[in-house]
């Protein structure tokens, strides 16, 4: 059982000057994963970057922003194969994108235009879960019909240090261990829940050490090194898929901005600790780490900021237009046939558009 | 949503005279049967067949693989069941008890009802929630729950409550072949009651059916109240009344056409429910007939149900619960002398 046990600090491979150190148990990534990584990092950083200016604009009812956990963004859906299922929530949208969704897709849901803007079905990525850990039970079903149907998809589902305190946090892990099945928890655990720090959420050594409660290994990682992540969640995939069960991953991370914009973190902590954080910023310590290895050229660099970029402008574009909604999609798909209750109240909002001349558009 | 008409069962090789119980069980082992994708889990529902043997028999038939106990967590079983029907799964999960179905509320709300309005019809919730419920069994507190309004206030459940083994059995058959979810409420008192089934009988989610006829006044009913209101006629009968039984059978989509036509036949209606009255399934029954009948109403709806108080203990349930004097009592308020 000892054997389950996370370690008393977590895995780093990179630290915040930029300096590597190899671990015994894990093995360091290859050049051009940390390549690639970096420069899913640095559109990861852009799209929060613009989605802030589109909750400012006033085109985005809402954005909570992941800066600061790009890393962990970046690992999560780095980590898996292309069968495999992401499950994220709600502060999760630049794994989302990261995963195949396109941008307009990924973000219709903090534009207003529907509850969720894309199909689970085509890139593999369940709904953003608002509700919090009731989407670890989800990714729990998804892996036991797989092993069921003899498919060797393996699911990573994520959460942050909030949810941890849910019921359903507690019943998914349980969940996961009895059946034995291909599931990943990776816990973001960025020291708040809207307001409210960890030390109100646990009492427990660390988010990881509940693994050993289930009968899962737990680890906790360095949430800010892009190294170690996908160094410790790649195990904890290799293991899914091999049969070997459930692991409990606990990224240490910050988020460095407030909840949503609708928040205000001073009321609630020190100016002092988010510019300690910003030291040991992912994107930095990543870059400083592969220029000073000769893997960041001056081109590659650049090259990344035009990506960047480019899916900037495509944020933009997609969310200064203004789609055309049809209101009787409110009742098109609560079921897959309209019971006659709906039939009528359809036809009630309908007379209204047309009396007062907005017909619905087909 | 089509209606079915009332018409005397064709002579089949497939009627037989069964419990509801051994009806339930054996519309899930012939879904099971007929699709592979079909799974049942739950609390005890493996081993032991169910605290009412519903699942009696499933596992040895089926393999572990496809009728499974659970951790004990009801909430865990119906997330479980979300993702299994992301992933091309037909769980049909049971709640062991009415009020035991609540910690799994917000996976129902949240979830198992509105994946598919949230994906825009992408992802359906093809998931059956069986639900034993209602009281009249002499149990103990948490187990004698009428919990329907719950359901069917939420958008994006269908809900039924069958009266008879042969609505039990045809209404499961049709609530697993559903692409929506279903909460399907079983009348514990009912249970061990006795009835014909013909298991090539299909009744559609939706349909509801005059099940006895009458010209006085029209009474409503399901699930557990569906006996009542035919015990009622039976007594009004031998007073010179002529009652009419309808069996909604389906909660939600509720057949307005069917309940419409027989109350505008008669003029007259009551609404017999068990679940405490206020803000339920029987008061939107009450308005609705209001609404649309108004000009055929010989006097106001009167609705019989259970108290607005928590289910009564054992020993004082049959105070609690409306009964065929109660519902008499209703009837012969229902203006008469005009």
């Amino acid at each position: 059982m000892t054997d389950f046990l996370p370690r008393d600090t977590p895995v780093q491979l990179v630290d915040t000057t930029g300096a590597f150190s190899a671990d015994p148990v894990y093995p360091t990534p290859a050049p051009d994963a940390l390549v690639d990584g970096y420069r899913s990092l640095v559109i990861g950083r852009r799209v929060n970057d613009q989605c802030n200016a589109l909750v400012r604009q006033g085109r985005l009812a809402v954005y909570p922003s992941s800066h600061g956990q790009e890393a962990c963004q970046v690992a999560a859906v780095r980590v898996l194969d292309a069968d495999d299922w992401l499950f994220p929530t709600y502060r999760d949208t630049v794994a989302v994108m990261l995963k195949g969704v396109a941008p307009a897709e990924a973000t219709l849901m903090l534009k207003g235009d529907w509850h969720g803007g894309y199909d689970p079905h085509v890139h593999n990525v369940a709904p953003q879960a608002t509700p919090l850990a009731t989407q670890l039970l989800h990714a729990v079903g998804f892996a036991h019909a797989a092993v069921l149907k003899g498919e060797s998809t393996v699911v990573l589902a994520m959460c942050g240090d909030g949810a941890t305190s849910e019921g359903d946090f507690h019943e998914a892990l349980n969940f996961a261990a009895v059946f034995h099945l291909p599931v990943v928890f990776f816990v973001q655990n960025n020291g708040f829940a809207i307001s409210v720090p960890l030390s109100r959420q646990t009492a427990a050594e660390s988010l990881a050490h509940k693994a050993i409660g289930y009968g899962m290994p737990g680890e906790r990682v360095d949430g800010n090194d892009l190294a170690a992540l996908l160094s410790v969640l790649g195990a904890a995939v290799d293991r899914a898929r091999s049969g070997g069960g459930p692991t409990l991953v606990e990224a240490h991370t910050y988020r460095m901005q407030a909840h949503t914009n609708a928040d205000d973190d001073t009321r609630y902590r020190d100016g002092s600790e988010v510019r300690a954080w910003a030291d040991r910023d992912p994107l930095l310590r990543l870059r400083t780490h592969l220029r000073r290895e000769g893997l960041l050229t001056e081109e590659s660099e650049a090259s990344f900021t035009e990506a960047a970029d480019s899916i900037a402008a495509t944020l933009r574009d997609a969310l200064n237009t203004d789609a055309q909604l049809d209101p009787d999609d409110l009742f098109r798909f609560v079921y897959a046939t309209r019971t006659p209750q709906l039939e009528e109240q359809s036809a009630l909002l309908d007379g209204e558009l047309r009396r007062t001349g907005q017909e619905a558009q087909a | 949503m089509t209606m079915i008409q009332d018409r005397p069962m064709a002579a089949s090789a497939n009627r037989e005279t069964m419990t509801m119980a051994t009806a339930v069980n054996r519309a899930l082992g012939d879904a099971m049967a007929d699709d592979d994708t079909v799974l049942v889990f739950g609390e005890d529902v493996g081993a032991l067949g169910g605290v009412f043997r519903v699942t009696d028999g499933l596992t040895a038939r089926f393999g572990e693989r496809r009728c499974f106990d659970t951790p004990l967590a009801e909430a865990g079983i119906m997330g479980m069941a979300v993702g299994m029907a992301m992933n091309g799964m037909r769980p049909v999960v049971e709640m062991q008890f009415d009020a035991f179905a609540y910690p799994a509320f917000e996976q129902v709300v949240s979830h198992v009802a509105k994946m598919g309005n949230r994906t825009r019809g992408r992802v359906r919730m093809p998931i059956v929630i069986r639900i034993p419920y209602g009281g009249g069994i002499g149990g103990v507190e948490h187990h004698c729950d009428s919990s329907e309004s719950y359901y069917v206030h939420t958008p994006g459940l269908l809900v039924v409550a069958p009266a008879t083994p042969q609505d039990a059995y045809s209404l499961l058959r049709s609530a697993i072949r559903s692409p929506d979810p279903v909460v399907f409420l079983e009348p514990k008192k009912l249970y061990w009651a006795k009835g014909e089934v013909d298991t090539s009988l299909e009744v559609p989610i939706g349909a509801a059916h005059v099940i006895r006829a009458g010209t006085d006044a029209t009474l409503i009913a399901y699930g557990t109240s569906v006996p009542i209101a035919l015990a009622a006629a039976d007594a009004a009968e031998e007073e010179g009344r002529s009652l009419q039984v309808v069996d909604l059978r389906s909660l939600t989509p509720y057949d307005d056409a069917t309940v419409d036509a027989a109350v505008r036949s008669t003029g007259r209606a009551v609404v017999i429910a068990e679940a405490p009255g206020f803000a339920s399934v029987s008061s939107e029954i009450a308005a609705r007939v209001s609404e649309r009948c108004f000009s055929w109403l010989e006097a106001p709806v009167r609705r019989v149900t259970g108290f607005d108080i928590p289910f009564a203990p054992p020993k004082l349930e049959r105070y609690y619960l409306p009964d065929v004097d109660r519902v008499l009592d209703a009837v012969d308020t229902l203006n008469w002398d005009a």
